[in-house]
């Protein structure tokens, strides 16, 4: 019989790794298209799924039954995706810096244009703008947008993810939509 | 007639908030907001098709074999070793590794054999009492950054702890130092302020507080330090267990 996450947890705090990975397993691809979601980098994506199970699990004995593992896991993998886009944007940050004082070209130093292969489907340019305005969001603003989006939760627990009352989530939701209306609406009326 | 307000098309496209028949009812009424709706309809489901990866069926077993060497395994902790705790324990380790060093460099050469022997005891020891106090700062910063956003948070055991992750800090950064080990010791020496400033602040934090620890934190990428270092010591100290190794870290 399959376990229920809740078992695999009291067993996983038992010290029973058998148990934890039918967590790993079980929660690893959703994570995944949360934390691509997020960072936009199959790569990165693929750090915050790791990250995130490893915090769980040195947390686990902090989890309170009661709550829903997912969504105590979509919490942490979503601190781990702003981790990931705070520390990138620092990155490019400094590497900017650095290429002003070295006085090399700016342009290397800048984030890659260049979609990956797997983003290629979506129309160039809608997709460079959709990126450009996810990116330009703050880090509350993309959060809430991508958990109610393209995860289909409810601004409840979106609060509920993020620490927030419901109705923060939901104006982050909102000027979220605002933004990329407003970004991309010119383009899509042309475009139908 | 009172047009819908943007904020209301956006929770009736998600299908939130409590109008959603008067809504619709109002779209069915009126061709301007329908239009407006349909602008918006239109736009999210633009960012709807943006593709993902698909990862395979087997995508979990790949995520559990890549995890699996990194969980936190049960291992022998400095506490189990010396019946002394705290900043007395790391002198105890800073002391026997001094000697070592000494009796290494000092010994004549037909007991050169001995000194190597005392340059293995001494890479073990720090690697096994770096590791663990490594895991032990791990264990409270993360209880910072996972602190949930917007609350109050108690902090009395941890404030404990770092007051004895301090003092063993100080000595173990001095010891790495003193073995030439620049990476291991910039790292502590990143560490020791934020354990300071954990150690010397109030039990309970105000959720400006626990942000401001955690941005410092986060912002600094200590955490992420503290752990490439930490998993480079363990790697280390597998390989250091069953035969010689260097003197650093």
């Amino acid at each position: 019989m399959e376990l229920s996450d809740s078992v695999a947890v009291a067993q996983a705090r038992a010290g029973d790794s058998a148990a934890f990975r039918v967590l790993v397993e079980r929660h690893s691809r959703h994570l995944f298209r949360l934390a691509y979601r997020m960072t936009g980098h199959p790569e990165d994506a693929e750090d915050v799924v790791q990250e995130t199970f490893l915090r769980a699990y040195r947390q686990l004995s902090k989890f309170d039954d009661r709550a829903s593992f997912g969504t105590w896991l979509y919490r942490i993998a979503a601190n781990c995706s702003l981790d990931l886009i705070r520390a990138r944007k620092r990155r490019h940050t400094q590497e900017s810096t650095a290429a002003d004082d070295d006085a090399t070209d700016p342009v290397q130093s800048l984030p890659d244009p260049a979609p990956a292969p797997d983003r290629l489907l979506l129309s160039g340019e809608v997709e460079r703008k959709v990126a450009a305005v996810l990116n330009g969001l703050s880090e509350m603003e993309r959060t809430a947008f991508v958990l109610r989006h393209y995860e289909g939760m409810c601004i409840d627990d979106i609060g509920r993810t993020l620490g927030v009352q419901p109705n923060a989530a939901k104006h982050s939701v909102f000027r979220a939509v605002q933004k990329l209306r407003r970004a991309l609406e010119p383009l899509v009326s042309t475009a139908s | 007639m009172n047009h819908l307000t943007e904020e209301q098309l956006v929770l009736y496209y998600y299908g939130e908030g409590d109008g959603s028949p008067a809504v619709r009812e109002h779209l069915d009424a009126c061709e301007s907001c329908r239009a407006d709706y349909a602008g918006l309809q239109r736009v999210l489901n633009v960012v709807d098709s943006a593709p993902v990866p698909e990862r395979g069926a087997d995508y979990g077993a790949q995520v559990w074999r890549r995890l699996q060497p990194s969980l936190p395994r049960r291992r022998w902790s400095m506490a189990a070793i010396w019946p002394v705790r705290g900043w007395a324990s790391a002198a105890l380790v800073a002391t026997l590794l001094v000697a070592a060093f000494l009796a290494g460099r000092y010994y004549p050469k037909a007991q050169q054999q001995t000194a190597a022997n005392a340059g293995q005891v001494r890479e073990r020891i720090l690697l096994v009492a770096v590791g663990d106090h490594l895991d032990r700062s791990q264990a409270v910063l993360l209880e910072l950054v996972n602190a949930q956003p917007g609350k109050s948070l108690n902090v009395a055991s941890e404030r404990e702890r770092a007051s004895d992750l301090v003092a063993e800090n100080r000595l173990y950064r001095q010891t790495a130092a003193r073995t030439g080990d620049q990476r291991v010791a910039s790292v502590l020496d990143d560490l020791e302020p934020v354990l300071l400033e954990i150690a010397h602040g109030p039990d309970r934090l105000t959720p400006e507080e626990v942000e401001n620890l955690r941005q410092r934190i986060e912002g600094d990428g200590i955490l992420f330090k503290v752990r490439v270092v930490d998993s480079t010591v363990h790697h280390r100290e597998e390989k250091a267990a069953p035969r010689a190794g260097s003197n650093t870290l």
